[in-house]
């Protein structure tokens, strides 16, 4: 028991949804008189179990609305469970998303001070850390300007500075490699790698199963609002993928309207070929039947080797008249190996899927004379060797 | 009690109050002259029409201040209860991110009215040594009543800034109800202008009417025309209505507010 930062026993959540916003009182009044319900339930975790040592680097991980937020905001205390209990040894970051609290009318420097009240820290201690805050942040200049006129990676990277300083033992943390350019998450992954090899525990919820494989020791999968695994971050990872891809799938199909399109690749001459050279130019050539899938207005063509997604490209804004075919010429400088099309007839936005195709046409990339002595890897990148 | 004012929660409080009063006045160029110049002018307003012009209050002495005070904690019930009503919604993005004692936020605003208030009382003072108004010993009493009124407000602030998280009408109905709560204290006029004494004593039941009378009798005049709860019951137990309903709003509020903080992230 000792050693259990985090301890949450058959939590479930229930969610009162207001049909019609009912938040004035004549409602309240009118309902009360019909017995009428003027909310519907809705549950987002169902009997949630499961325990974090202390120390772990534990990843939660699920699609969106599958109770990822409402699980951290029951952990952080922000939320109270519905049902069950939620154990928690240790003091923790208060907050699950950076720059809660930043208000825009005060400027960099004010704000620092009222997130870190927000942290607990008073006046003297942040005196005494504002200096280190604000060369992290790189902001030096700017913490005399009103946080409006911050650009939104300016804000992340005060938030992100401020953040970091709060001192406990079990940190909170969503989704905040999702802002920010590289270098920022290139900040942040230092940090992550930092506390890592600290004594804290970390809860971790990401859609980036990269970071989840990388940083987390132990693993969630949460599904629909329950606990579909426990684990390694590597297996959690990869039932996440296979189940959110399953789930993609199911939804392809249900937009199907039965017949499949035909994608064909050839090569220069327009002879239809599955083998090419390297640097070949090999054209993707996709023929529908408008009668069949009416209403495309962008087609895209992707390469993929194995589950690794090589090149994709798409006619969006390209001015393209899409009546019953598309072909895409691509030159081939890929290493060897088989590669497989991957192509899709989409509507106004690639959200509207009119026929996909995960598995189409395979095609094999013979090895160029150069590779394996001169380089190596899934491209050629263009280079150049120098003597010094 | 230490645990609710730890370290932790008193720099958060400091700075809530401090962003508060930053953020009250910025772009105004007068800024926190306001604060005081805001009263001020709704004194001198409401002197010329109702002393100057209908000659209320000929009979009280030093009536102007007898009225500025009645004003200055008048406005200063209504700001408070206003300021927090709006308080806990208006920081619906800390409520939904963050895990802070709520009562804080209520607390923070009400903290803001207070040193308004105390702001307003020093402009009291200054017309008091104008005016060669005698310092009266029972002057000692007021620190009292001014806390009778913060904890009238404060159990309001606590029950209507909860409330208003579900029932969004509540900050108009709160408006009527101050606006006729105004009149209904004789805030304006001395109360021996009603003359009938059951109105009168319905009307002393009222927590500010009570407190605003024993103000002014403590500090500015203890002329009998100033009739307090005790002169106007004489002693009988009725005179201990207006506490006990300060009572009843602090401890319903607060019972209400602990009741409903714990579901305010997912009901803003």
């Amino acid at each position: 028991m000792e050693d259990v930062a985090i301890k949450v026993e058959n939590v479930s959540k229930i969610f009162r949804l207001p049909h019609e916003k009912t938040s004035s009182v004549k409602s309240v009044f009118v309902n009360f008189y019909r017995r009428q319900k003027g909310y519907e339930l809705q549950s987002a975790l169902k009997d949630v179990s499961f325990e974090i040592k202390k120390g772990e680097f534990f990843g939660i991980v699920g699609r969106n609305g599958s109770g990822k937020s409402t699980l951290l905001k029951l952990l952080a205390g922000i939320y109270v469970p519905s049902k069950g209990q939620v154990h928690v040894r240790g003091n923790l970051t208060p907050f699950i998303e950076l720059g809660v609290g930043f208000n825009p009318e005060l400027t960099g420097r004010e704000n620092v001070y009222l997130n870190g009240a927000l942290l607990g820290f008073n006046r003297k201690e942040m005196d005494a850390m504002y200096s280190d805050i604000v060369s992290f942040a790189e902001l030096g200049k700017f913490m005399d300007q009103k946080l409006k006129n911050y650009s939104s990676g300016m804000q992340v990277r005060l938030a992100f500075s401020i953040a970091i300083r709060a001192q406990s033992d079990i940190l909170l943390i969503d989704e905040v490699l999702a802002v920010g350019d590289a270098a920022f998450q290139q900040k942040c992954y230092d940090y992550f790698q930092e506390i890592k090899n600290s004594s804290k525990t970390v809860i971790f919820v990401s859609h980036d199963m990269d970071a989840v494989k990388r940083f987390c020791t132990r693993c969630l999968f949460l599904d629909d609002g329950q606990v579909q695994r426990v684990g390694g971050p590597n297996e959690i990872a990869d039932t996440y993928v296979r189940s959110n891809n399953q789930k993609m799938l199911k939804e392809i199909k249900r937009n199907k309207n039965g017949r499949r399109f035909e994608i064909k690749t050839l090569n220069a001459h327009g002879k239809p070929n599955d083998s090419f050279e390297y640097e070949e130019e090999m054209t993707v050539r996709l023929s529908w039947d408008p009668r069949k899938s009416s209403g495309v207005k962008n087609v895209g063509v992707a390469i993929f080797k194995e589950t690794e997604y090589v090149f994709g490209s798409n006619t969006i804004g390209r001015g393209l008249e899409l009546d019953n075919e598309s072909s895409l010429k691509i030159s081939l400088n890929l290493n060897a190996g088989k590669y497989r099309i991957v192509a899709g007839l989409f509507g106004n936005d690639d959200k509207q899927v009119i026929d996909f195709e995960s598995n189409g046409p395979e095609f094999i990339i013979n090895p160029a004379k150069d590779s394996k002595t001169q380089w190596a890897g899934l491209t050629k990148l263009q280079h150049k060797w120098g003597s010094r | 009690m230490r645990h609710y004012f730890s370290k932790k929660n008193r720099a958060l409080l400091a700075e809530l109050v401090r962003t508060d009063f930053k953020l009250r006045y910025q772009g105004s160029v007068l800024g926190y002259a306001w604060s005081l110049l805001r009263p001020l002018f709704i004194f001198v307003i409401l002197y010329v029409v109702f002393v100057k012009f209908i000659k209320l209050g000929t009979d009280v002495p030093h009536y102007p201040i007898y009225l500025l005070l009645g004003i200055v904690i008048w406005n200063f019930f209504s700001e408070m209860t206003v300021q927090s009503l709006s308080s806990i919604v208006g920081r619906g993005d800390l409520i939904r991110k963050i895990r802070i004692p709520r009562w804080i936020i209520v607390l923070s605003s009400s903290i803001s009215a207070l040193i308004n208030l105390f702001l307003n009382l020093l402009v009291v003072v200054v017309f008091l040594f104008l005016n060669h108004v005698d310092l009266l010993r029972t002057t000692l009493w007021l620190p009292l009543i001014l806390f009778e009124v913060y904890a009238f407000a404060l159990g309001l602030s606590l029950f209507l800034s909860a409330a208003f998280v579900k029932f969004r009408d509540i900050n108009y109905i709160w408006e009527v109800v101050l606006q006729a709560g105004f009149y209904l204290t004789p805030i304006l006029y001395p109360l021996t202008k009603i003359t009938n004494v059951t109105f009168q004593k319905l009307i002393m039941i009222n927590p500010m009417a009570q407190s605003i009378q024993d103000a002014r009798y403590a500090t500015v005049t203890q002329s009998e025309k100033v009739i307090t709860a005790h002169r106007l019951f004489q002693g009988g137990w009725y005179e201990y209505i207006p506490f006990i309903i300060v009572l009843l709003a602090l401890v319903s509020g607060v019972y209400y507010f602990r009741k409903e903080s714990k579901y305010f992230a997912e009901n803003i």
